[in-house]
């Protein structure tokens, strides 16, 4: 009886071993193809830079015609100067009263908030954060910098709240926000300071609008997923009593969300303050000018001052907001009582403490920075030094030299027959079309070389990523080590990961694919982890009760079926990538950010930069195609459940 | 219309692309799962008409997607119909404005959910309060009626609790009191207790009993549980693919099935216990004494047995002074032994 189905079952085809020729033969055929082509066409038609390129010219003009009419044409006249004073007098308005607070009010009311929030330890956290800023020496450009973060992300909410609101009611409106903030969040922050400083001028305004371009989509995004969120049941009971519309929203569906919209609020703040040295660039005022100057003088004390005050910022808002998306605990009358008794007895302490930070508080440790980073240069070079080279003449080089060496028209080939192949063929138009505008936009050369970067850097950060996801998926007691560095990686604003990556490897490419490293890998691992968790118990016992190695088990089961999260890991790692190599254009890294950069910077120069800012865009859009289609495409077992 | 307190005539809804142009068609006819094979739409109520008296527990019985609950959420146009008629009170429902229809929610209706529906963010008492919060009563005058009917609904007491903090079953009876606090003329139940433990549903079942017998609402249950159905509706409407199969009395729907599969659903039932002996009298036979005991003829049989133990002679059957039939000790023990056969296996609530 046992042996009858087997004997009942059909014969297994012979086909396997076609089939697996035909599976692997197409991108084998064409690996080989795109070798030959390169070996036959190596040096023609490559596109080499060119500063005077007649785009660049154009696009100057228009800057010159824009800046001619500022103060004629009607757009500027009656909208664009109007919101650029709006935003400057807000700016203005919450810089003046966190001043007139003193600091010593500015800490009482940011521990009242802590407790209000979360209780003592918050409020703790508040009150040591902030004074070690006060005590690092950089009082006055912090609140100049929390003014401009606070004033982007009052905006970001106000404008972003509603539309998430919007958004979490109707699918409509859903399936038309959904993919201008999928563009927002692909796009590397250099690429929309150029034509935000033609609209807006530099300045204070025009920072915060850009920060505000960078904060809103999670504000909106986990605003829309609250309310979807929100109980069926709850807002059904509620419609059956009569509530009007409003009433529903106003009592049952804000209230119910109101916690998840909160994490809304933390993330847009995260994401305002990893903004804070890109504005330095269009003359935010506040902490990024310090950092920036530093960076350009590669003093690393210099910049790690600014950059530890403000990754102090970004722990001080991220724990009271996160507190405050948590469930209250304390009855109302001790949590307002402890507010407002924190916040009067900083604002009393005000007048007798003075508005200035004592300096006599400060501590000096630019100094013992820079002796450390001279030391490390001193012992370690020759392994820094060995890690840098090898990657810059084993890697970066010959592959630069490879796509800027290739005919255009072969690159682009690649990359659509790439593409097709891992995400169907609308991913593979996309990224040729995007591939055929930046040769378009005269920044090929440029192009290839901030891709060299990328890819390495991705490489790199994917395989670091997955092999501690692995790792933590697999054994608890590593992934209860390593969970603290992610939470803490991911609380950090995204600049910040240049700082160490500086002090030890110097300025240039390598410094960049170091902090992309740093910045990613966190959330590459955490997605393989909890890809991997997520793949059912029952089916891991049923490997398991058949015998299977812990080897079979993660490469038969595990993985396979953790495919979707894979591959977004792989998108977000180098989505992230990217913008961190285009940030690394502030430490040498070169190619289109430092084009940006320049253009903004120079008058001469203008164009370029907002072709390169462009350029960014089309190389964000053209590797997460390449990536997010995969996920897109119908594998068999979707379809046949379909 | 005329004096119900419900009454719904022809009721369709169909979810899907261009549902309304379905009725009328000869696509109508279709089972459902033909017709959204073949218009992608899915008919969950189909032409659904009855009535329920003021004062009357009116019980929907059906299988999970019979088409109760939408039926249910129709009456108040929580789902809106695709077409048909429905009155309460004598008005027509579909053809109010958004406002007479939130004032027939605010004041004449309301309903009971399976899952609850409590808002976590709100003490229990400012549950309870909602449906007059939202009418624009003040705080004080909602709190009183709240707690009024807290410790109507055994609750008092926990006013202040947040809903987590209380059981499945203490749940549901802040549920219960938040529909009963606007003091509406009809309650909607929808499976309000299928998500409790059985010995809880057992103690809400009461409650609703006691409720109904204090406070006299017209009541319209949905449930899926025969037995219920059975103990709670004076008259059950029983659904099937989204069309009411059979109305009647748990007595009718036993004795009299429309078709088999009523009569399968309620082939477990302890027949004695639902059925009266005017299901089982007999005219008396020539030389059968007529001096028995006399006992109405809605008595249920089960009741009967007493009577029969005490006098060897038939019981006479009346009804309205009238004698309809007799029935002796065999004629009851062959009701009791063959119709309770099965009884073991529906002894145990739950899914018929």
């Amino acid at each position: 009886m046992v042996s009858a189905p087997v004997q009942m079952a059909p014969p297994v085809p012979a086909a396997p071993r076609g089939r697996r020729l035909a599976r692997w033969a197409p991108p084998v055929a064409g690996v080989v193809a795109v070798v030959v082509l390169y070996l036959a066409f190596k040096d023609t038609a490559t596109l080499p830079h060119d500063d005077d390129a007649r785009l660049f010219h154009h696009l100057n003009d228009v800057r010159d015609w824009v800046d001619e009419n500022r103060n004629s044409s009607p757009i500027f006249l009656f909208v664009l100067n109007y919101i650029r004073l709006f935003v400057a007098d807000l700016y203005t308005a919450l810089q003046a009263a966190l001043v007139a607070l003193g600091w010593p009010g500015l800490i009482g009311l940011t521990a009242g908030l802590g407790w209000l929030a979360g209780g003592w330890r918050i409020a703790l956290v508040s009150v040591a954060g902030f004074g070690a800023i006060g005590v690092l020496g950089k009082w006055d450009a912090s609140v100049e910098t929390l003014a401009l973060t606070l004033s982007s992300v009052a905006l970001s909410l106000v404008i972003g709240i509603p539309i998430g609101v919007w958004a979490g009611r109707s699918a409509r409106v859903r399936r038309i926000v959904t993919p201008v903030l999928d563009v927002m969040q692909i796009m590397p922050t250099f690429s929309y300071l150029s034509p935000i400083v033609l609209l807006f001028l530099i300045g204070p305004a025009s920072a915060t609008i850009a920060t505000m371009i960078y904060a809103i989509p999670p504000a909106i995004r986990i605003t829309a997923l609250a309310i979807q969120r929100v109980s069926p049941t709850a807002v059904e009971a509620s419609e059956s009593l009569g509530a009007t519309r409003w009433q529903t929203l106003r009592k049952v569906r804000l209230p119910m969300a109101l916690n998840t919209i909160m994490l809304g609020v933390n993330q847009t703040i995260a994401a305002a303050l990893s903004m804070v040295p890109l504005v330095a660039l269009i003359a935010a005022p506040g902490l990024g000018v310090d950092l920036l100057q530093a960076l350009a003088r590669v003093n690393v004390g210099a910049a790690l001052v600014p950059g530890i005050a403000i990754v102090l910022i970004a722990i001080v808002l991220d724990r009271i907001t996160r507190a405050a998306a948590r469930p209250r605990a304390r009855a109302r009358a001790v949590r307002w009582g402890g507010f407002a008794l924190l916040t009067v007895v900083g604002l009393a302490l005000t007048p007798a403490l003075a508005q200035e930070f004592p300096e006599q508080w400060e501590i000096q440790i630019v100094r013992p920075i820079n002796d450390v980073v001279d030391w490390i240069e001193a012992n370690w070079y020759g392994f820094t030094g060995f890690l840098n080279d090898a990657v810059a003449y084993g890697l970066l080089n010959p592959l630069q030299n490879t796509l800027t060496s290739a005919p255009w028209w072969l690159v682009t080939l690649a990359v659509l027959a790439f593409a097709w192949w891992l995400s169907g063929p609308r991913a593979g138009v996309v990224a040729a079309a995007c591939l055929i505008a930046i040769a378009a936009l005269s920044l090929w050369e440029h192009g290839m070389e901030t891709l060299t970067i990328v890819l390495v850097a991705s490489v790199i950060t994917i395989a670091v990523g997955l092999a501690l996801g692995v790792g933590a998926a697999r054994s608890r007691r590593f992934a209860a080590v390593l969970r603290p560095f992610l939470d803490a990686a991911q609380t950090m604003p995204s600049f910040s990961y240049l700082l160490p990556a500086v002090a030890l490897f110097g300025n240039g490419r390598f410094t960049a694919i170091m902090a992309s490293l740093i910045y990613a890998v966190p959330v590459v691992a955490r997605l393989v982890e909890d890809g991997l968790r997520e793949v059912p118990q029952t089916v891991v016992e049923a490997a398991r009760s058949a015998g299977s190695t812990e080897r079979q088990l993660l490469w038969k089961v595990q993985l396979p079926m953790a495919r979707s999260s894979l591959l977004l890991a792989a998108n977000q790692g180098i989505v992230m990538t990217l913008a961190m190599v285009v940030i690394g254009a502030l430490v040498g890294a070169g190619a289109l950010g430092y084009d940006v950069v320049a253009g903004i910077a120079q008058q001469e120069d203008y164009g370029k930069g907002l072709a390169a800012g462009v350029a960014l865009v089309l190389l964000g859009i053209m590797l997460d195609r390449i990536t997010q289609g995969a996920d897109g495409r119908r594998s068999p077992h979707k379809k046949r459940n379909a | 219309m005329g004096t119900a307190a419900i009454e719904v005539r022809g009721l369709w809804k169909i979810f899907g692309p261009k549902a309304d142009r379905i009725i009328g068609s000869p696509d109508a006819a279709l089972e459902p799962a033909a017709l959204r094979a073949k218009t992608g739409c899915t008919a969950a109520v189909r032409d659904v008409s009855f009535e329920v008296r003021p004062g009357e527990v009116f019980v929907v019985m059906g299988l999970s997607g019979s088409g109760k609950s939408t039926l249910v959420r129709c009456l108040t146009r929580l789902i809106e119909p695709t077409a048909g008629e429905i009155a309460i009170d004598g008005q027509d429902v579909r053809g109010m404005s958004p406002a007479q229809l939130r004032d027939l929610r605010r004041h004449r209706v309301s309903m009971v959910f399976q899952h609850f529906g409590l808002l976590p963010h709100r003490r229990v008492v400012d549950n309870v309060a909602y449906g007059l919060e939202i009418q624009g009563v003040d705080k004080a005058a909602r709190h009183d009626k709240a707690a009024q009917i807290l410790s109507l609904v055994g609750l008092q007491g926990h006013e202040d609790s947040y809903p987590d903090q209380l059981s499945g079953g203490m749940q549901q009876r802040v549920g219960l009191a938040r529909a009963l606090a606007v003091d509406p003329d009809v309650l909607l139940f929808d499976e309000p207790f299928s998500a409790l433990d059985p010995l809880i549903r057992r103690d809400m079942q009461a409650e609703v009993i006691r409720l109904h017998r204090e406070v006299g609402k017209t009541m319209v249950f949905i449930t899926h549980d025969l037995s219920e159905a059975l103990k709670l509706g004076e008259r059950i409407a029983i659904m099937r693919g989204g069309a009411i199969v059979q109305v009647g009395t748990p007595e009718e729907l036993v004795g009299a099935p429309a078709d088999d599969y009523v009569a399968d659903f309620v082939r477990d039932v302890p027949k004695s216990t639902v059925l009266s002996l005017r299901w089982i009298c007999r005219t008396p036979e020539p030389d059968e004494p007529l001096d028995g005991p006399e006992l109405a003829a809605d008595t249920v049989i089960h009741d009967a047995v007493p009577a029969a133990m005490a006098s060897a002679r038939p019981i006479r059957v009346v009804s309205g002074g009238e004698l309809v039939g007799v029935v002796d000790r065999v004629d009851l023990l062959g009701a009791v032994k063959h119709q309770d056969a099965p009884a073991a296996a529906a002894a145990a609530p739950g899914e018929a």
